[in-house]
C-alpha cells in the first residue's frame, strides 16, 4: 500500500478499475464523468490497454459486450440519461452471461434534466430499464474510497458471476476530492490466460468446442431454462453481495435510510440531533440490489419511525416500506432535480416529521 | 480539534477553488480527513467559481456539504453578497478589499479586509493574490500546519514553475492582521 493521494472522484473511479484489472474502456461524454473517459484516452494506452469512444452509448455498451464475449474485462460509465440509453445493452449482456463493469455518476431527471447530482435513477438501476427476466448488482458508494474499494473489486465479480455490476455514484462524489489510499494493481488477465479462466469465452482458440455466447433462445423451453439458471445465479448473488452498515439502531427514535452522498448527510444529521437530545440512527444499503432488506430486523421498539433521505420523489420508500413491513411509519424527507438538501433541513424535517409521530 | 468548514468563492480565474486545493492537500498531508468540492456546471462560467472544504482532524468528515462555514474567504462583490450569509456567528469572513469596496453588513462575525491584490502587485505578481488570502486566511485561522502547505507549494510550484516558488512563500506572509 502506498500513500494517501488526494484525488477528484471520477479520477480516482478510473484508476481503481483499472487497477482492479480492467483494460478496455468504451464511452461517450456526458457531464459530471466526462474526466472518466478524458482520463481512461490519457492512462489506457500506457498501461496495455485500449481506450475507444464510441459514436453512442449504445455503441459503447454494444462494444462493451462484444469485448467481454471475447474474454476481456470491459469497463463502461456514463451518467443518468447515457445510462438509459445503455439498457437495452445491459439486458443482452445479463442474457447472454457476459461480464462487464459500469459505472453511473448520476444527475438531476428525467430526460437531459440537469447536470448536478441526483438518485433519481433507482428505479432505473435496481429495476432495469432493459427487456426481460435480469438482474444486475449495484454497489452505492458514500466516500471516495468506498468507491475506489468497491470499483476495484467490481471486475471479479462480475467475472465470478458471468454478470454485468453496476456502481452508482453521484455528481457530486465524481466531482469531489478526498484523499484516498489506492489498492496494489491486480495482474491483467491477457489473451494468453483467457482460454484457460473462461472457457466460455469466444477467445479464438483451438481448444476444439465451440463457444456460444449470446441472447437469442427461439425455442420458448430453452429460454425458460436459462432465465431458470440465470435466477439459479442471481440467489446465490442475493446471499453473496448484500452489503449494508448499521448504526445506532439500539436505541433511536428515528432512523435514517440514505445511501451514497445522502447517507453522509443523514450521518452529520445524526449527529446535530444528537446535540438537541434525538437519538438517530442510520441503514445505509451499500447494495441496492440485493437490497438489505434484512437490516431492518435490527430496528429496534424504541423506533417511531423510519425516514428515507434522498434525492428522488421517494424512489428507494417501496424498498424500505417491504424491509420495515409495518413496523413503524415510513416518511420521505427528499430534494431532487439536483438540489441538495442541508444536514440542518434534514434535522428541522425530521423534528417536523417526529412531532407527527409522537 | 473540532471539524473545520471553509468556503472559498470568487470569479473564475481568481484561484479561489486552488486555494481550497491548496489547504485540503496540507490536511491529508497532515494526516487529517478532508474533502473538497468545488461548484460545477454553468455558474462557473463568467458568474461565481466557488469551493467547500471540510477538515475533520480526527474521524471521517461526516458530510462535504454545509450549511455553515467557519470560515468563508469572498474575492469578489456579488461572492460577498452571495455567501455574507454562510459565516457562522462567531466565524471569520475574509473580504478581498482590493476588488470590494462595500463592507460586510453582520456584526456577529469576524471581519478581515484582505487587499489581496494591491498586495501582490506590491509583491510583483498579481497573480499571487489567492496565496496572500490563503496566507491571511491561515494567519487568523491555522486549520493546517503551515509546513504542511509548505510542502504542497514545493509539489505545485517545481520544473517550470518552480521559479514562483519563493515569491508564493512570500505571499504567504505578506498580510499582517492591523
Amino acid at each position: 500500500m502506498g500513500e494517501k493521494v488526494l484525488m477528484k472522484g471520477n479520477e480516482a473511479f478510473a484508476e481503481a478499475v483499472i487497477r482492479g484489472g480492467c483494460r478496455f474502456y468504451f464511452g461517450y461524454p456526458i457531464t459530471p464523468q466526462s474526466e472518466i473517459p478524458e482520463f481512461m484516452s490519457r492512462e489506457l494506452p500506457k498501461r496495455g490497454g485500449k481506450f475507444l469512444q464510441a459514436e453512442s452509448e449504445l455503441g459503447a455498451v454494444n462494444m462493451a459486450y462484444g469485448c467481454g464475449a471475447a474474454g476481456g474485462r470491459g469497463f463502461i460509465s456514463s451518467s443518468s440519461p447515457g445510462i438509459a440509453l445503455m439498457q437495452e445493452g445491459m439486458s443482452f449482456l445479463c442474457g447472454a452471461e457476459v461480464p462487464v463493469t459500469i459505472l453511473n455518476v448520476s444527475r438531476g431527471g428525467p430526460g437531459i434534466g440537469s447536470i448536478q447530482p441526483g438518485q433519481a435513477d433507482y428505479n432505473q438501476v435496481t429495476r432495469g430499464g432493459g427487456n426481460g427476466d435480469y438482474k444486475i448488482p449495484v454497489f452505492a458508494p458514500a466516500s471516495i474510497q468506498e468507491a475506489v474499494d468497491i470499483l476495484y473489486e467490481a471486475p471479479e465479480i462480475a467475472d465470478k458471476f458471468r454478470n454485468p455490476v453496476m456502481v452508482l455514484a453521484d455528481g457530486l462524489m465524481g466531482q469531489m476530492m478526498e484523499p484516498v489510499l489506492l489498492p496494489e494493481p491486480k495482474p491483467e488477465i491477457t489473451s494468453a490466460d483467457i482460454p484457460k479462466v473462461k472457457p466460455w469465452a469466444i477467445s479464438g482458440s483451438e481448444k476444439g468446442e465451440r463457444s456460444v455466447v449470446k441472447s437469442l433462445r427461439l425455442q420458448p423451453e430453452v429460454l425458460e431454462a436459462h432465465v431458470s439458471h440465470l435466477f439459479e445465479k442471481y440467489a446465490v448473488m442475493e446471499k453473496e453481495l448484500e452489503r449494508v452498515e448499521c448504526e445506532g439502531l439500539e436505541d433511536a427514535e428515528v432512523v435514517f435510510v440514505a445511501f451514497g452522498t445522502m447517507a453522509r448527510l443523514a450521518r452529520e444529521a445524526m449527529e446535530l440531533l444528537e446535540a438537541d437530545g434525538i437519538k438517530a440512527g442510520l441503514i445505509r444499503p451499500i447494495s441496492l440490489w440485493p437490497y438489505p432488506y434484512s437490516a431492518f430486523e435490527k430496528l429496534s421498539g424504541k423506533t417511531k419511525v423510519v425516514v428515507s433521505v434522498e434525492l428522488s420523489m421517494g424512489q428507494m420508500m417501496q424498498d424500505i416500506k417491504l424491509g420495515v413491513l409495518g413496523r413503524c411509519p415510513v416518511k420521505l424527507i427528499c430534494r431532487t432535480g439536483g438540489m441538495l438538501p442541508t444536514s440542518l433541513e434534514v434535522v428541522e424535517k425530521t423534528k417536523k416529521i417526529l412531532e407527527e409521530v409522537r | 480539534m473540532a471539524t473545520n468548514k471553509l468556503f472559498f468563492a470568487g470569479s473564475g480565474g481568481q484561484g479561489v477553488l486552488t486555494m481550497g486545493q491548496m489547504i485540503t492537500y496540507a490536511a491529508m498531508y497532515a494526516d487529517m480527513n478532508a474533502t473538497w468540492l468545488p461548484s460545477y456546471g454553468p455558474e462557473m462560467r463568467g458568474g461565481t467559481a466557488n469551493c467547500t472544504v471540510v477538515i475533520s482532524p480526527d474521524k471521517p468528515v461526516s458530510c462535504p456539504l454545509i450549511y455553515e462555514a467557519d470560515n468563508v474567504v469572498v474575492m469578489n462583490l456579488p461572492s460577498l453578497t452571495k455567501f455574507e450569509s454562510l459565516v457562522k456567528p462567531g466565524g471569520n469572513l475574509f473580504v478581498n478589499s482590493s476588488l470590494i469596496e462595500q463592507k460586510a453588513s453582520r456584526d456577529d462575525i469576524n471581519v478581515y479586509y484582505v487587499p489581496a491584490n494591491d498586495i501582490a502587485i506590491e509583491l510583483g505578481n498579481p497573480r499571487t493574490a489567492n496565496t496572500v488570502m490563503l496566507g491571511a486566511l491561515l494567519t487568523v485561522a491555522p486549520v493546517v500546519p503551515e509546513e504542511k502547505i509548505y510542502k504542497i507549494m514545493e509539489k505545485t510550484f517545481s520544473g517550470r514553475k518552480a521559479h514562483l516558488l519563493d515569491i508564493n512563500k512570500t505571499a504567504l506572509h505578506a498580510w499582517k492582521p492591523e
